[in-house]
């Protein structure tokens, strides 16, 4: 309980030292002697409305410098420890790790699919915690699925969104990259939900709950095929929040 | 009993591949239509076997180390090349990516492994119109054959003064596809005059034929197949990404491999107008990277302001919407003809024209007999008449596939095995 509250005064400040750090201007440095281009947007770019690229994006310059801690932090540290975990395990036991964390995160289905009021997929997801408990030990294997009970993927962010809560500014996440200001405090809300209430505050043992958030941690990224840089374009963080955004709104209409 | 059984199962897989090389089999390529075929990856069952994993080391290039690399690109340092080496003497091939491609895109990796399987020591370069290229290596705009070719073959030294010490090299030989052969039949003219490597053998792999007739081509197709015109790009965009999503969605999750992109295909099949606008938009967003990358690396003027200072946080959101709407041809009139007129003001549209053109050195193409081509009759960046014409050039050197769209058919058994056997100097 009381590292929850020290992680989280942490996590507030550093979260707040960045917002100064990098609260800079996102406008090029011009002279006397800058002269605009040949192609300039107000010419080349017709038609109203914001351009598919233009996301509504208002602490830009915060964004960026996170963006840019993301990257060093995965180059240096996220990336080598996930390339270490991938050399240690054979992609067998990755997967029943990935299985394993998926089974205990089943809380946040639950709680979230019955906030929605999707009763059908709250039972789907107490059977397959269930099945999957028992008959796929721990979690391990996944029985439930392959036996036509489908993961029922639900979170804080899209409950809100299902109430009609709109994506709000998007946000660059410490560590865990690309989020919008709704599926942030969906985010926050589950964590919190988690540790209070759920898998955490049942277990109640600091050491176990840290190994099962690192673990997590480095499942998560060992799914993620995302690197940095590998678009090979100079425009990456407009692609990704583009992208981000617009699978963020397809997400929500299905 | 069961390894027995495995015994009798290899057994017969060795004979029927004794089987399959004396009687020579047919070319069999799964997608007829060009298009299909340049976007799908063969599915495993029909591609070359290749190793699982080569030994492999990247290493650093600082081509120019005074140059002050611009803050905008802060995760820009050095050009990264790749090695694949043998353990004993071996020739030492150099490949070139095609457009828009570094080093370890998927496809140069599968291309590097093809090669040492082939008993080659491999070093895979990124494509001169890549940013890392462009930031990195270029001297000037790219664009043009020849100074293109110049910075390769910096490079080319360069990395091979890296990698000298570690590996036993017997001769050498250079290699690309696309982009990349186009630019390695001018590499090779030029290696006649600085005769550095001396190349043995030179392979182009579906090279255009006149670079501004191809990305003329390539435009054409977003342009023409997003339905109802570019203004509606954006309502495409949106469904083809949604389907995509469904897809993947009901797959339970998503990956670039061959398999899964062939099974998402198949549940989406999409039609023809899309995989064309497709191709063309990729081919649209590379040399988008290209153009804003060498606009910010030579002062700027075109995209960004000119003598303005783009930071590591300036917003380029409005830069990259202007990139997307610059195709490569108005990068050419626009910007790297005047370019050029300003260093040589005799030189006209038509003469920067044929430079860019694999006729420009059709003489020594013809003429140098290390020099071989592998082509497809439908690859879609070639304009009528291309085939003919380098069948005409190249002779009995030249392999031309009936299909395979462009690239598509790379890792074909049939067409891998030419490329050895042409490297190796085993052909006919």
């Amino acid at each position: 309980m009381e590292s929850t509250t020290a992680r989280m005064t942490l996590v507030t400040t550093a979260l707040s030292a960045m917002f100064l750090m990098c609260g800079c201007s996102t406008l090029p440095e011009t002279g006397r002697d800058t002269l605009p281009p040949l192609r300039s947007y107000e010419d080349v770019v017709k038609g109203d409305g914001p351009h598919l690229l233009e996301v509504g994006d208002s602490i830009e310059g915060f964004n960026r410098g996170t963006y840019r801690f993301n990257y060093y932090f995965d180059e240096y540290l996220f990336i080598p420890v996930v390339r270490t975990y991938e050399f240690i395990l054979p992609d067998y036991v990755e997967d029943r790790v990935s299985n394993a964390i998926d089974n205990i995160n089943e809380f946040g289905n639950l709680t979230n699919n019955l906030f929605q009021l999707k009763f059908k997929g709250a039972g789907i997801t107490l059977s397959r915690f269930a099945v999957n408990s028992t008959i796929g030990v721990a979690g391990l294997w996944d029985p439930a699925g392959t036996w036509g009970l489908k993961r029922q993927a639900e979170d804080f962010g899209r409950t809100l969104g299902h109430y009609g809560v709109g994506n709000g500014s998007y946000i660059v996440l410490p560590i865990m990259g690309p989020s919008n200001a709704r599926d942030t405090t969906g985010l926050i809300a589950d964590t919190a939900a988690f540790s209070l209430a759920g898998p955490a505050a049942l277990v109640n043992n600091t050491a176990i709950t840290t190994a099962f958030s690192g673990t997590s941690a480095v499942d998560k990224r060992h799914r993620v095929p995302f690197r940095y840089h590998q678009t090979g374009s100079p425009f990456e963080y407009e692609l990704l929040r583009m992208l981000y955004t617009m699978k963020s709104d397809y997400d929500m209409a299905n | 009993m069961k390894r027995l059984l495995t015994l009798v199962l290899l057994t017969g897989c060795l004979m029927w591949t004794q089987y399959a090389t004396a009687a020579s089999r047919p070319y069999f390529y799964p997608f007829v239509n060009p298009y299909e075929a340049t976007v799908m990856e063969l599915p495993k069952y029909l591609e070359v076997k290749l190793p699982e994993k080569v030994p492999t080391r990247e290493f650093t290039l600082r081509i120019f180390p005074k140059r002050e690399i611009p803050e905008v690109f802060w995760y820009e340092d050095g050009l990264i090349c790749t090695l694949a080496y043998q353990d004993h003497k071996a020739p030492l091939i150099f490949v070139i990516a095609g457009t828009g491609s570094s080093h370890d895109t998927p496809r140069m990796k599968k291309l590097q492994k093809v090669l040492y399987q082939g008993g080659f020591h491999v070093i895979s370069l990124t494509s001169p119109t890549h940013m890392d290229f462009v930031v990195n290596a270029s001297a000037g705009l790219p664009g043009d054959s020849l100074d293109d070719a110049r910075d390769l073959y910096r490079v080319m030294e360069l990395a091979y003064e890296q990698v000298r010490g570690k590996i036993d090299v017997s001769y050498f030989a250079l290699s690309g596809y696309s982009l990349g052969a186009f630019n390695a039949a001018f590499v090779a003219k030029l290696d006649e005059e600085k005769k550095l490597f001396n190349f043995s053998k030179v392979l182009l792999i579906n090279p255009p034929v006149s670079l501004y007739d191809s990305v003329s081509t390539l435009d054409q197709l977003l342009v023409e197949n997003v339905p109802g015109g570019m203004e509606k790009f954006e309502l495409w965009f949106r469904n083809v990404l949604a389907e995509f999503s469904s897809v993947t969605k009901e797959m339970g999750h998503a990956e670039l491999s061959g398999d899964f992109l062939h099974n998402a295909y198949k549940r989406l099949s999409p039609s023809e107008e899309n995989l064309a606008a497709l191709i063309g938009l990729a081919f649209r967003m590379n040399s988008a990277n290209m153009i804003f990358t060498a606009d910010v690396m030579n002062g700027g003027g075109y995209i960004v302001p000119k003598n303005a200072r783009l930071s590591n946080s300036t917003s380029l959101t409005r830069y990259a919407t202007v990139s997307y709407s610059t195709r490569f041809v108005d990068y050419f009139n626009e910007y790297l003809l005047p370019y050029y007129q300003k260093r040589g003001p005799d030189l006209t549209r038509l003469a920067l024209l044929e430079r860019l053109n694999l006729r420009y050195i059709e003489q020594y193409l013809n003429g140098s007999g290390k020099i071989g081509l592998i082509h497809n009759e439908d690859d879609i960046i070639l304009v009528p008449g291309d085939i003919d014409y380098l069948q005409g050039v190249f002779g009995n050197r030249a392999r031309i596939f009936p299909t395979g769209g462009h690239m598509g058919n790379m890792f074909h058994p049939d067409v891998a095995s030419f490329m050895i056997d042409f490297l190796a100097g085993k052909e006919n």
